[in-house]
């Protein structure tokens, strides 16, 4: 842990060193040379990302690492996966030790300018919210003054934290730890009251409790969690790709393209459907990957609604309705630009 | 002498290359000015990469607001809304000199009286010494420290059945709570008495040495110093009126707030690091005790000194010159061991500084700089003591 962080410190010290020469090559050449796509995923948190009883990594973002995989490889396996912490996260990308960091973000000024990162867009549009015991009979996060918040370290959730209980005049403990497998094991032994993180995070975690149906998450949402996929500053390219893989994902849903029907879709009248697909046009080629990246994407990984529903959604043990990640045509904020 | 002036004088015949001692110096003078150039090539190599990379630089963030609790900071009154990664900084030094101030002394104490009971002819007390120092010399001490936090630590009361010593101080998960002493007017007093007495048993040590070298007559120092330690700063408290009050903790809804309080992290680190290290303090005293003759021993007796006053001014005084060294590294071990913390949850400077802020504020290189730094100078601040206690140990040859 700590050591990785000093070793990523170096490693960023050298990777500084050795790019000197070479800044201009360019990621996605590199990417296509070494023939994997090296993708920063959470250390373990249900649905989102977590190695299943096979060790195969799973869940809503390590599917965006496999869409890339697909439009750049025509294959969503070529991926290799690193789990950081939410403290060593950055360090990597600004290594290089990864190419996509697809780990819960949020998308945040400081880290967008400061950092030397860019966030491509949104996959998933978080709050923070608390969760606590139901026999405690807390009913708002209003009434928490005085209690101890486990949380995790290195995370906006830590700051919202404190933003929120100095707005409300109130006081809080904390008790801090790296990794959300250890904030559950003190949560649930009973070392704080309170569990905060994104509420999706929460769901994730409130499944794995010893007895889930004995905790609540509370209303209130205090803050803003935009979530998404992020690549180094000033690589535009490799940006652009990273970028419309997500919104091909978006868009294939908007359209009705699933993985089941993207054959017969081919061949469909709507021109925007076969642009998307590569059928007509040479987005593809433009980008710089597969011309039928798009079709490949859909086809191994399925459209946003499909990855949606098969770690996160309603059926699964996290029960996230899709909310504010609905399309912009069902009330929710999904909205790509055209393919055009 | 002849010879050597005769050399001398021929020394400018001999080539720059061939002078031994010269070319020395050349070796050296190259090797220092690659070592600046490489050095200086690294600096300017990654300043100029990180600005292309549009990652901030400079020591600018120290200033900034941090904008997060730290869990423990028992020396500052450390506000989230006011601290910046500065402030940070400064709890976390503290918190690890705390944590290595505490773990020092447990392991020392520990590790003699486990040093000098290995030794013992008790077979029980021997065996069971011996036993203490295998288990805990031979387990990972990250291990050791998870087993206390969450196998021990971790399985203590919740917060509404507390386990209450003397309704003054609680134990449950959250900690072991206790009363909070806050000084009133007039506390002066009290450190008056305590400063009084100190300069007391200065005078009295001298003076009962001095009356021992010349008249043999020993003075009993150490309990008369004992008892002039307490009683003086009580006669001073007396005058005062007792300037003393004390904050209770109080049962809120999520359990007991106010008054003193050891958070489990806490105390999982520094029973962790001291019983580890306690283990290896115990082999290097008894190493050090089993290193003098058993020959002195039976001198002292031969002349009818007691037992005790062999041991505390014949053996130890000549073991502690083995001991003192090995031990020097315990020391730095402990200190260094002490940033295992952030596996449990403790707030030192890796956790909340190498950790936290460095993720918060971004600047990997700046803050790993800062954090080693720290690392380096207690590390030799610590050596450089224990050599000053080393030296004025050492055997004096007259």
């Amino acid at each position: 842990m700590v050591l990785k962080s000093i070793l990523t410190a170096a490693a960023a010290a050298t990777a500084a060193l050795t790019i000197a020469g070479a800044a201009n090559a360019g990621i996605l050449d590199d990417v296509k040379k070494k023939g994997h796509l090296q993708c920063g995923v959470n250390t373990g948190l249900t649905g989102f990302s977590a190695p299943n009883d096979k060790g195969k990594w799973e869940g809503f973002d390590v599917d965006f690492c496999r869409a890339m995989s697909a439009a750049i490889f025509g294959d969503a396996d070529k991926v290799k996966y690193t789990p950081l912490t939410s403290k060593e996260r950055f360090t990597a990308l600004q290594s290089g030790e990864i190419d996509v960091l697809a780990r819960n973000t949020t998308w945040t000024f400081t880290r967008d300018v400061n950092l030397g990162l860019e966030f491509i867009g949104n996959n998933y549009v978080d709050g923070q919210g608390f969760m606590i015991r139901k026999d405690l009979g807390v009913k708002s996060a209003k009434e928490l003054d005085g209690a101890s918040v486990c949380i995790q370290t290195g995370t906006t959730t830590e700051l919202n934290l404190a933003d929120f209980f100095r707005s409300n005049n109130m006081k809080f403990k904390s008790v801090v730890f790296e990794k959300a497998d250890e904030i559950r094991a003190a949560y649930d032994a009973g070392r704080c009251d309170v569990y905060t993180t994104d509420r999706s995070g929460l769901a994730a975690q409130r499944s794995l409790l010893k007895k889930p149906d004995d905790h609540v998450v509370l209303p209130e949402v205090v803050s803003k969690e935009p979530l998404g996929p992020v690549v180094r500053h000033g690589q535009s390219e490799w940006g652009d790709v990273a970028r419309w893989t997500l919104f091909a994902l978006i868009v294939a849903e908007e359209l009705g393209v699933t993985s089941a029907n993207v054959d017969q879709m081919k061949s469909s009248k709507n021109p925007e459907v076969l642009r998307l697909l590569g059928v007509e046009g040479k987005m593809g080629e433009q980008l710089g990957v597969r011309q039928d990246w798009a079709y490949q994407i859909v086809k191994s990984v399925g459209n946003y609604g499909e990855i949606y529903e098969r770690h996160v959604g309603v059926n699964t043990p996290l029960k996230l309705e899709r909310g504010l990640n609905a399309q912009w045509t069902k009330g929710g904020l999904l909205y790509a630009p055209p393919f055009r | 002498m002849a010879a050597s002036s005769e050399a001398q004088s021929s020394a400018p015949s001999v080539s720059l290359w061939n002078d031994p001692k010269k070319r020395a110096l050349i070796y050296q003078a190259i090797v220092m000015i690659a070592l600046i150039i490489v050095a200086a090539y690294i600096i300017n190599n990654t300043a100029a990469n990180l600005e292309k990379r549009g990652i901030a630089s400079g020591f600018g963030f120290l200033q900034s607001p941090a904008g997060f609790d730290v869990g423990m900071s028992p020396f500052l009154k450390y506000d989230a809304a006011k601290a910046t990664h500065g402030t940070v900084l400064t709890v976390g030094i503290l918190n690890t000199l705390l944590v290595a101030f505490t773990g020092i002394v447990i392991a020392t104490v520990l590790g003699f009286i486990m040093g000098v009971l290995r030794l013992s002819s008790n077979w029980l007390v021997s065996k069971l010494a011996y036993l203490y120092v295998e288990i805990t010399r031979n387990i990972p001490l990250l291990l050791q420290l998870l087993f206390w936090y969450f196998a021990v630590l971790g399985t203590l009361p919740s917060k509404r059945d507390s386990i209450s010593i003397f309704d003054l101080f609680f134990l449950n998960i959250e900690g072991l709570f206790g009363p909070l002493p806050i000084p009133q007017d007039g506390f002066w007093m009290v450190g008056m008495g305590l400063i009084v007495a100190i300069v007391a048993v200065i005078f009295i040590k001298k003076w009962a040495q001095k009356r021992q070298d010349e008249t043999g007559q020993p003075f009993p120092v150490f309990w008369v110093s004992l008892a002039l330690l307490i009683a003086l700063p009580l006669i001073g408290a007396a005058i005062a009126g007792f300037p003393l009050e004390f904050e209770h903790p109080q049962q809120n809804r999520f359990g007991l707030r106010g008054g003193m309080i050891i958070l489990p992290e806490f105390a999982a680190l520094v029973l962790g690091l001291s019983l580890y290290t306690a283990g290896f303090i115990a082999e290097i005293v008894r190493a050090g005790i089993q290193a003098i003759s058993r020959g002195q021993t039976e001198a002292a007796y031969a002349l009818g000194v007691k037992p005790g006053i062999t041991m505390r001014l014949i053996i130890i005084p000549q073991a502690l010159r083995v001991i003192v060294p090995p031990l020097t590294s315990q020391y730095l071990n402990l200190t260094k061991n002490s940033s295992l913390a952030v596996a449990i949850g403790g707030a030192e400077i890796v956790a909340i500084f190498a950790g936290t802020s460095l993720n918060q504020a971004g600047q990997a290189i700046e803050i790993i700089a800062i954090t080693m730094a720290f690392y380096l100078t207690v590390s030799l601040l610590i050596s450089m003591f224990m050599n000053w206690y080393n030296r004025k140990i050492a055997l004096v040859e007259r």
